[in-house]
């Protein structure tokens, strides 16, 4: 029999019987809407995330200090002095592709302005570090190269900080004192609020690396390196070159364990967005449960329409359908049913993420992969569930099926 | 002039568990083209599986079974489906047309399954000229719900037609009819058979059989008496002389 006449005896029985029709798409509908929505709303948190660490510095490969260990307790990443101002230099004179480089020490301190004290971080960083982060200024300048090359008592200060030492407004030109040491405000970092985590980043004062190592800390060792990439491509080879030419620096023999850690930007961030991914895939999983429980009523209908229709199929068959036909009909009903219930459904996602991001502002973001995989998906659930009660159809006896009443 | 249906020698066993009832006990039977047999029987005696046998809606368990000089007895489901199709048409007791289904449609349904792609107009066209010929011409769009019995049955004669079959199967078809609706459908039937189709008709009713050629009875599943009939009725005399019977009762 033609596709098309059989599509066009699908539609008729399945309008025949609307409520029903309707009630058993409904199955899938919700299905496909659930998984379509879920779907939105990982990925809307996933680009969310994604946004906010590329916030951080893009092309950004930070080389962390090994763990410092004293009597079998190891310390955290950077602990151990084993990065130095030299080898800061030697990445970035001797690896290509670098960008910029910010050698990084940092502390916690206690700051003091107008009679006021606030306890904050303490960063030490080069004169690239901003730009680095990609992080402007919303006042005042960035120290240079000559403040570092001289440990000026000269610092950037954070929104956090201006909030609670200058609450009269703009600090640029005053001094703040860091561990009492008097040092002069050139500029205020634009505010960039929480991060991922929670932490507020905008609780922080920098100053030169330099000034940093030598007035406040007292320490001769760096507790990373920020290592811009020239792009995005040449972060891999970077990575490698770095940890080569370290090894070659720190004279690590061949078999021992790096003495630091080298970590781009991306792999941070896939620590992220592996966790959203999760949430996201179960999501998902939940979502497809119910798509399969809306199959399970298609062939519940189904099966409940091939007995009523016992004596349509022996008409059918005495008439000169073959099995196939028979076949062939009823599957294609029950994937007309499958497929209208998928259509509806990701209307209904798709209605249902933009009016969650409206009303409760999750960022939602409706992804067309996620659109055709439901639609086929549907399709597919028509298919598997509409086989058993299509093919017992077909294998009907025609002089049984027209005795029947 | 060749058999267009021949048994030789038919016979048919169901086989339920423990009991085998040998419903047809080596039938054997020739029919010519353009030939018009009643088979007769009472209930049990065969008529209704030897309807199945002929139509090939069964097969049988020993002998042959030639349709048109082909040998069905030994084809699957899907090559019985296709000469159901392409060389019988089957009229039932019960009409069984599809409900819902315009009169049109339900005679285009054969069509659809045929192996031969007819075009869609074509479909129509043909479909609508055998409705025109058991005089449901301004019929075709009703659906059965909206036909009388006797409108019923002749659109399922049409749909009978409508693959041009070298065989026409009705199976009681006046059985749920009064008799004047009756003698008309017979009419329908003698009409065709004028044009040269073969008709097999199962009824066990006498004054029905007495408008076909011939009269087969069956008893236990074997043929009991085969007789021509000597001066077949004609359906529009016999119309006539009943109308003027019921005008007379009027009077």
């Amino acid at each position: 029999m033609r596709l098309f006449f059989t599509i066009i005896v699908a539609m008729r029985a399945l309008h025949r019987n609307k409520m029903r029709s309707t009630l058993t798409a409904l199955g899938i509908i919700i299905g496909v809407g659930a998984v379509i929505a879920m779907v939105s709303i990982g990925n809307g948190a996933k680009s969310q995330v994604e946004a906010q660490v590329a916030s951080f510095g893009q092309n950004l490969i930070i080389v962390f200090a090994g763990s410092a260990t004293s009597g079998g307790a190891h310390g955290g990443w950077g602990g151990a002095g084993t990065l130095t101002i030299e080898d800061a230099n030697a990445i970035k004179t001797e690896v290509r592709d670098v960008e910029a480089v910010s050698p990084e020490v940092r502390t916690s301190a206690q700051a003091l302005a107008n009679g006021f004290n606030w306890g904050t971080n303490c960063n030490g960083e080069s004169q690239d570090y901003l730009s680095m982060r990609q992080w402007p200024l919303s006042s005042g300048t960035m120290f240079t190269e000559q403040d570092v090359r001289s440990a000026a008592k000269v610092c950037i200060v954070g929104q956090t900080i201006v909030n609670n030492l200058f609450p009269q407004g703009d600090p640029v030109g005053q001094i703040i004192r860091i561990r009492n040491l008097p040092f002069k405000v050139l500029g205020v970092l634009a505010a960039k609020g929480f991060s991922v985590q929670g932490s507020d980043q905008d609780d922080l004062i920098v100053v030169p690396y330099t000034s940093a190592m030598k007035r406040i800390t007292k320490q001769t060792y760096l507790r990373t390196i920020n290592v811009e990439a020239s792009s995005a491509d040449q972060i891999d080879q970077i990575q490698h070159d770095i940890t080569d030419l370290l090894r070659e620096r720190h004279r690590t023999g061949n078999g021992k364990d790096d003495d630091f850690t080298v970590r781009n930007q991306k792999e941070i961030a896939d620590a992220f967005t592996a966790t959203t991914q999760t949430m996201t895939y179960l999501l998902g999983a939940i979502a497809s449960v119910s798509l399969i429980v809306g199959g399970i009523g298609i062939m519940n209908i189904m099966l409940v329409s091939v007995t009523e229709r016992t004596r349509e199929i022996g008409i059918r068959m005495a008439v000169g359908a073959r099995g196939r036909d028979v076949l062939m009909q009823f599957l294609i009903e029950a994937v007309v049913l499958s497929l209208m219930g998928g259509i509806l459904g990701i209307l209904l996602g798709v209605g249902t993420s933009q009016l969650l991001s409206k009303l409760n502002g999750w960022p939602t973001l409706v992804s067309p992969t996620a659109v055709v995989v439901a639609f086929v998906f549907s399709g597919a659930v028509g298919i598997f569930f509409g086989y058993y009660p299509a093919r017992k159809a077909a294998q009907l006896d025609p002089i049984e099926a027209l005795r029947y009443e | 002039m060749t058999a267009v249906v021949k048994l030789e020698n038919i016979h048919k066993v169901y086989d339920s568990g423990e009991v085998k009832v040998h419903a047809v006990r080596g039938v054997s039977l020739e029919l010519a083209p353009g030939g018009f047999m009643a088979l007769m029987g009472a209930s049990g005696s065969g008529k209704s599986t030897l309807m199945n046998l002929l139509g090939c809606l069964d097969r049988p368990t020993d002998g042959r079974y030639l349709l048109d000089g082909i040998d069905v007895s030994g084809l699957d489901r899907n090559e019985l489906a296709d000469i159901r199709n392409q060389k019988l048409g089957f009229v039932f007791q019960g009409y069984n047309l599809l409900a819902r289904t315009t009169a049109l449609e339900n005679v285009e349904l054969p069509m659809l399954y045929s192996k031969l792609r007819i075009p869609r107009g074509k479909l129509k066209e043909r479909a609508a000229r055998c409705l025109e010929i058991v005089g449901l011409g301004n019929r075709l769009e009703h659906f059965p719900s909206q036909l009388s019995g006797g409108q019923q049955q002749r659109a399922a004669i049409a749909r009978a037609l409508v693959n041009e079959p070298q065989v026409l199967l009705a199976d009681e078809p006046t059985g749920n009819l009064d008799s004047k609706t009756s003698i008309e459908v017979m009419g329908v039937f003698q009409a065709l058979n004028q044009q040269g189709i073969t008709i097999i008709m199962v009824t066990h009713e006498l004054d029905i059989a007495r408008y076909c050629k011939r009269n087969v009875v069956l008893r236990d599943g074997q043929i009991v008496n085969d007789v021509a009939v000597s001066h077949p009725l004609n359906a529009s005399e016999e119309l006539q002389r009943l109308r003027e019977a019921e005008a007379a009762v009027k009077l």
